[in-house]
């Protein structure tokens, strides 16, 4: 990625930095436009925090003065799904719960991304067992998974470095379009 | 004419820019700060252009930039029409409010004579009254038509809460009204020429009153039952996304400004300085001829009435990260049992004074 910056003499943030075959099909200020709009949505993620179980603990802390997730613009928790962004699964998801997620899930605005935060959320995690989901990914598409029981503050923090990374990689032929994904009676 | 006529606009085009260029994307920007100051945190820093971070002022253009590109989300069974024009209905009260607040003192200016007010209505207090009550019906009606428990359930608070402490308001502006005895803000502005003409030595009482009632008419908290996140998911605005949700943000923050203009030309002195009236700044001034003492006793104006209205934005924002919020009953309580009757002793004795004088 930097190397690409390099050569096109770029700047991470405001310039139009697109590989050769992006460069060549679209045209320049379609490139521009998906800059910024990708830079205004890494900064401004309102998260919904589903928070479940003892995760929340550490959610809590990365969130607080020593960590600050606010730093990185993500900190403005909203409850109503519509305005969220960032939809934060923190702990256990039992399939009594599951539903709600899904909902939740499908209630929010597009665009929305989702975090599994801690072993649960990513895989179930040591509750190997008929109540709990073994993985949010097999209810809702998932972006970025922070395993760890619960993470450091640090994993997390490096999780939401990945995520906006990835926003800004993305293509307006990413973004999506018509009916929701998942539907709610799954 | 026409000399009136670019009054107006460059009057219009100064206070616009002011209220929706500068201190709405801002206070956004300064509520997160003030709110990590009060925490211990940082706050947003990190949204940089071309490297450059500017203590995270980028942080509001990204949230613009985000939210005018998030979907549009109207729910069904939802009133379409209404659930649009609400977000206006409650945005539009807290920028027009700004016409009648003066921001400076009349000078003549290259022979025509400058008065700093958009419009000079002889009825000023009322129609900021008319107003900020019109801004009542953008809540209820968006609680209303968004066909949700929660929105219902926030906007019936809304008005509850709105209509009773504006009653309050009412009552703590007759105390002012009798105290200089004109109904137009410009005339109570240019009376505060001495410090102690004050609002604030001649009404006291009124002046605590009336900011409370004025964050509770605004409904932030203390006063946010209305939107209540632990009891009614964001209240009255629970079905809105996008730039719709955050102009009902917008009109809170233009509202605090409002809020800080009104209370710094009743009670603080409106554009003057202590000890310092706008004949003594154009004596000053007089090295720079009588047009250049005009512009430059203008802009001194502007400057000490912004500085007023930016600390009560502080002091607003300051409550709002302090005090945790009221219950539903508590707040009601405070508002008829307490400062209606706290408001009308104060009229009275508002008025024994005044005869006694
Ligand atoms: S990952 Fe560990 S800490 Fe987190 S919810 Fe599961 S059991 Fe609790």
């Amino acid at each position: 990625m930097i190397d690409t910056l390099k050569r096109k003499g770029g700047c991470s943030s405001c310039g139009g930095v697109d590989d050769d075959s992006r460069l060549l099909g679209g045209s320049v200020i379609l490139t521009k436009l998906e800059a910024i709009n990708n830079w205004g949505r890494k900064y401004s993620f309102f998260q919904y925090p589903f928070v479940t179980a003892c995760c929340g603990m550490e959610f809590m802390s990365v969130c607080g003065p020593k960590y600050d997730l606010d730093r990185f613009g993500a900190a403005l928790p909203r409850f109503s799904p519509r305005q969220a962004d960032l939809l934060m699964v923190v702990g256990t998801i039992s399939h009594k719960q599951a539903p709600i997620l899904v909902k939740v899930y499908n209630q929010m605005a597009e665009p929305k991304w989702v975090f599994a935060f801690g072993v649960c959320a990513v895989s179930g995690g040591f509750y190997d067992n008929y109540a709990t989901v073994q993985g949010i990914d097999t209810l809702i598409p998932v972006d970025i998974y922070v395993p760890g029981c619960p993470p450091r503050p640090e994993m997390v923090i490096d999780g939401l470095i990945k995520l906006q990374q990835k926003v800004m990689e993305s293509r307006w032929s990413d973004y999506p379009k018509g009916a929701s994904p998942v539907s709610n009676d799954k | 004419m026409a000399a009136n006529l670019i009054e107006s606009i460059v009057k219009i085009l100064f206070i616009f820019s002011v209220n929706i260029g500068f201190f709405s994307p801002i206070l956004g920007w300064v509520e997160r700060k003030q709110s990590a100051l009060m925490q211990d945190r940082v706050g947003a820093n990190r949204a940089d252009v071309c490297g450059f971070t500017l203590i995270g002022l980028f942080h509001p253009i990204a949230d613009a930039i985000k939210v005018l590109t998030k979907e549009d989300f109207i729910p069904e069974g939802a009133d379409r029409l209404f659930h649009t024009i609400a977000p206006f209905i409650s945005l539009t009260p807290a920028i027009i409010t700004f016409a009648v607040i003066p921001f400076g003192g009349q000078y003549e200016l290259f022979g025509h004579h400058v008065n700093l007010i958009i419009a000079d209505l002889d009825v000023g207090i009322l129609f900021v009254f008319a107003f900020a009550s019109l801004a009542s019906f953008g809540s209820v009606l968006a609680g209303w038509s968004s066909n949700n428990n929660w929105s219902f359930l926030g906007g019936l608070r809304a008005s509850a809460q709105m209509l009773s402490y504006e009653v309050v308001m009412g009552l703590n502006i007759i105390g002012v009204i009798m105290v200089y005895g004109t109904l137009r803000l410009s005339q109570i502005g240019a009376m505060q020429a001495d410090f102690f003409n004050w609002g604030i030595f001649l009404q006291p009482v009124g002046f605590v009153l009336f900011f409370t009632c004025a964050i509770a008419e605004n409904k932030r908290a203390p006063f946010d039952v209305a939107e209540a996140e632990s009891e009614l998911v964001a209240g009255y605005f629970t079905e809105y996304s996008g730039m719709k949700f955050v102009m009902f943000w917008m009109g809170e923050f233009l509202e605090i400004v409002t809020i800080g203009a009104l209370v710094t030309t009743m009670f603080f002195g409106a554009w003057h300085l202590p000890f310092v009236s706008d004949q003594m700044l154009l004596n000053y001034f007089r090295f720079a001829g009588p047009n250049g003492a005009a512009s430059l006793a203008i802009v001194v104006n502007i400057i000490t009435f912004f500085s007023k209205v930016i600390f009560f934005i502080w002091l607003q924002m300051t409550i709002r990260w302090t005090l945790p919020r009221f219950r539903y009953d508590q707040v009601m309580r405070l508002g008829w049992k307490m400062f209606l009757p706290i408001a009308l002793i104060n009229i009275f004795i508002t008025g024994v004074v005044i005869l006694a004088k």
